[in-house]
């Protein structure tokens, strides 16, 4: 093959190599969200009611404990699963029991979950039990205008009176 | 006949590997060649554009660094700034960061098939091959968070899907998704350290750069300047053509519905979005494994190690120079015949190539022992071998001049089938086992002209075919010695299905010395041939 040839097909080669490189470094798109849909995210981290109360401790059992673990109660550690339920339009979306993270089932329970709805305006009820009776003792509803590609976020914070729907 | 048989046990013993993939591969591999030059086809150096490419990303990103805001409203106007206010300085730059690493992927992507192609993943390759798999992971960590620190819409999608896809491990006390649902929930500070592991982990990918090539000598870690300068334009010229673009800024209300997305560094997501995070995770998981077990399946077998014989081994340290991996250490040893450190050969890391048996000034045939002993030797194709059935040849051929002596590879071109009256062939293990002593001493006892068969580019013990030219040509020790004309030996690069091509050299040279004086008359004269020595 002759010098001209040679750079004619070097230039062949290498404008092939950029044209691979430079279409799948950007193409072909990808829609991780469908036109004409929404998306729900539910997440909170929400510490639930101790399975067993408080029980304050007699004196007898404080005499037993060295004096630096002498507190008067005692509180049992591990805490209730955490139960929500998100429906929409009156249908059940999703329902989830969330175990309390730790080795001793002590921490909080957390939840995240996304959901593909589709775009619209929808009426959402959550509910969610942190007992240990499964009793649902917060409970929320909201009608919201979710646009194509919008993202709900329904979080829970029960200092701030429990579930927050927030666009 | 000695000569034959010994011809015969070396092609069985050393039939090369590979199959119609590899033969394929070759191909296209020559087909480069004739357009690039051997040393600058691109696939034939995949590994040294990989450490090119990785300096331009780290010289590109430099540059980057110094403009980029480490925090939330920084990220992307900075970015944007710097795509705006300087687009032939920061725009083309930022672009060269991002294809380069792109080409980065590509080119190790196509490294590892390649070596998967040539089976060159076992045996004394395995840690190469086994050391080359975590740098894979590296990589994709890398531009992955390359890709949030832009904190563009593409940033905001690769950021949540990560996060969403390291939760399925249940690792983390709390989802680490949960710190990006809203934007009060990202912190400044997670932009600096988005950055210092966006520096850590292609510092770390570097270290694992360096222990991957370190059973191999010589690495081939800088391309040739016209392969570089190729690669680099042709980035350039896509960065101008092509500059690399933000989507629009992160907004976590919203949910991207169509991304431009960079499918060499994310296309997991897809997957992971289309089956499941727990599937993703089990495809990279069982290919890596697959991967790193590739090792184990059986292969050919071990070729037996090179063996040093401390009495004539006198400490040159020519063949710790010229392993290709890196086998051979210099050791002071007791009963070492000089007293100066001698060769050890590691067994874990020897190929059994000899490539270290041709470096060796003790293999010259002109020695008188009856017995050729070398300072290093393949035990199961010693050098004395060699030279009798050399010498058997030599004696043996009743062909009229010109006569040659070809030396091939078991694993190059076949040689053998060309094979004729006239024409004596030897195939070594590697070329390089081949002293140049022994073209002289073939000059010498009746050959009229020597070819040596190399396998050019394609030399399956790396640097075969460079020491031998180097060492024919006088560049290298041991060196020809100056007074062997050089028009009675040709040196031919030709590959494993390249008959043709080194026939017609063959042919050439042959129709050239039948213009030239015999050996004899132009100067060469004979040493008394062992087999001479014994019947006198």
């Amino acid at each position: 093959m002759n010098a001209p040839a040679r750079y004619a097909v070097q230039g062949l080669l290498y404008a092939a190599f950029i044209a691979f490189v430079g279409y799948f470094a950007n193409a072909p798109t990808y829609e991780p969200l469908a036109p004409g849909y929404a998306l729900v995210r539910l997440s909170f981290s929400h510490g639930a009611q101790r399975k067993e109360p408080c029980r304050k401790r007699t004196a007898e059992e404080l005499a037993k404990l060295p004096p630096n673990m002498r507190a008067p109660l005692d509180c049992p550690r591990e805490r209730s699963s955490v139960i929500v339920e998100l429906e929409m339009d009156g249908e059940l979306l999703y329902r989830i029991v969330a175990p309390p993270t730790g080795l001793a089932g002590d921490g909080a329970s957390t939840v995240y979950r996304r959901l593909t709805v589709k775009a619209g305006r929808h009426h959402f009820r959550a509910r969610l039990s942190d007992n240990v009776k499964g009793e649902f003792n917060y409970a929320a509803e909201r009608s919201i205008d979710l646009g194509a590609g919008r993202a709900l976020l329904i979080d829970f914070n029960a200092g701030q009176g429990g579930f927050l729907f927030r666009m | 006949m000695y000569a034959r048989s010994l011809l015969a046990s070396q092609v069985t013993a050393g039939a090369p590997g590979g199959g119609a993939a590899a033969a394929a591969l070759k191909g296209v591999e020559r087909a480069f060649d004739r357009a690039f030059g051997g040393t600058a086809n691109p696939l034939r150096h995949l590994g040294a554009l990989g450490f090119f490419l990785f300096w331009v990303m780290a010289a590109t990103g430099i540059y980057l660094f110094v403009f980029y805001d480490a925090n939330v409203e920084g990220a992307y106007h900075s970015v944007e700034r710097l795509m705006l206010k300087q687009p032939y300085a920061g725009g083309v730059i930022r672009s060269l960061h991002r294809y380069a690493a792109d080409a980065f992927l590509l080119v190790a992507v196509l490294h590892l098939v390649r070596e998967l192609v040539l089976g060159r993943f076992r045996g004394f390759r395995w840690f190469s091959w086994v050391s080359g798999v975590p740098l894979l992971w590296l990589m994709f960590a890398s531009g992955v968070v390359g890709y949030w620190l832009a904190w563009d819409r593409l940033g905001q999608f690769v950021a949540i899907a990560t996060t969403e896809w390291l939760d399925w491990l249940r690792i983390f006390g709390e989802p680490l998704a949960r710190n990006f649902v809203a934007p009060e929930s990202i912190g400044d500070r997670l932009f600096t350290l988005l950055l210092f592991i966006h520096i850590g982990i292609p510092l770390a990918l570097l270290a694992g750069m360096y222990v991957h090539i370190q059973r191999i000598s010589h690495a081939d870690v800088y391309p040739a300047r016209a392969l570089a300068c190729g690669v680099f334009t042709a980035l350039l010229v896509l960065s101008l053509l092509k500059p690399a673009g933000a989507q629009g800024p992160a907004d976590l209300a919203s949910a991207p519905q169509t991304l431009g997305l960079d499918w060499f560094y994310l296309f997991i997501y897809p997957v992971m979005y289309w089956r499941s995070a727990g599937e993703a995770w089990a495809l990279v998981i069982v290919v890596s494994l697959c991967f790193l077990a590739l090792p184990l399946l059986p292969g050919r077998g071990r070729e037996p190690i090179a063996q040093v014989s401390l009495a004539n081994c006198n400490g040159c340290a020519r063949c710790f120079a010229d392993c290709p991996f890196g086998a051979i250490v210099m050791e002071s040893r007791a009963g070492a015949a000089h007293g100066r450190p001698n060769a050890v050969v590691a067994a874990d890391l020897c190929a059994g190539c000899g490539v270290c048996v041709g470096a060796c000034p003790s293999a010259t045939p002109f020695r008188s022992g009856e017995t050729l002993v070398t300072g290093i030797d393949l035990p199961q194709r010693p050098i004395n071998a060699l030279r009798e059935a050399l010498e058997g040849m030599l004696a043996s051929t009743v062909a009229p001049a010109p006569r040659l002596v070809v030396f091939g590879c078991d694993r190059g071109v076949r040689a053998e089938t060309l094979a004729a009256p006239g024409i004596s062939v030897f195939s070594l293990a590697c070329v390089a086992v081949l002293p140049p002593a022994f073209v002289e001493y073939a000059l010498r006892n009746g050959a009229d002209g020597v070819v040596v068969a190399t396998c050019g580019e394609e030399c399956e013990y790396r640097q075969g075919a460079r020491w031998t030219v180097a060492r024919l040509t006088r560049r290298r020790e041991p060196r020809l010695r100056a007074n062997v004309p050089t028009e009675r030996l040709r040196i031919v690069a030709a590959g494993r299905g390249q008959e043709a091509l080194f026939g017609r050299a063959l042919s050439e040279f042959h129709a050239a010395l039948k213009r030239l004086p015999s050996a004899r008359a132009a100067g060469l004269r004979p040493v008394a041939r062992r087999s001479a020595r014994r019947a006198g």
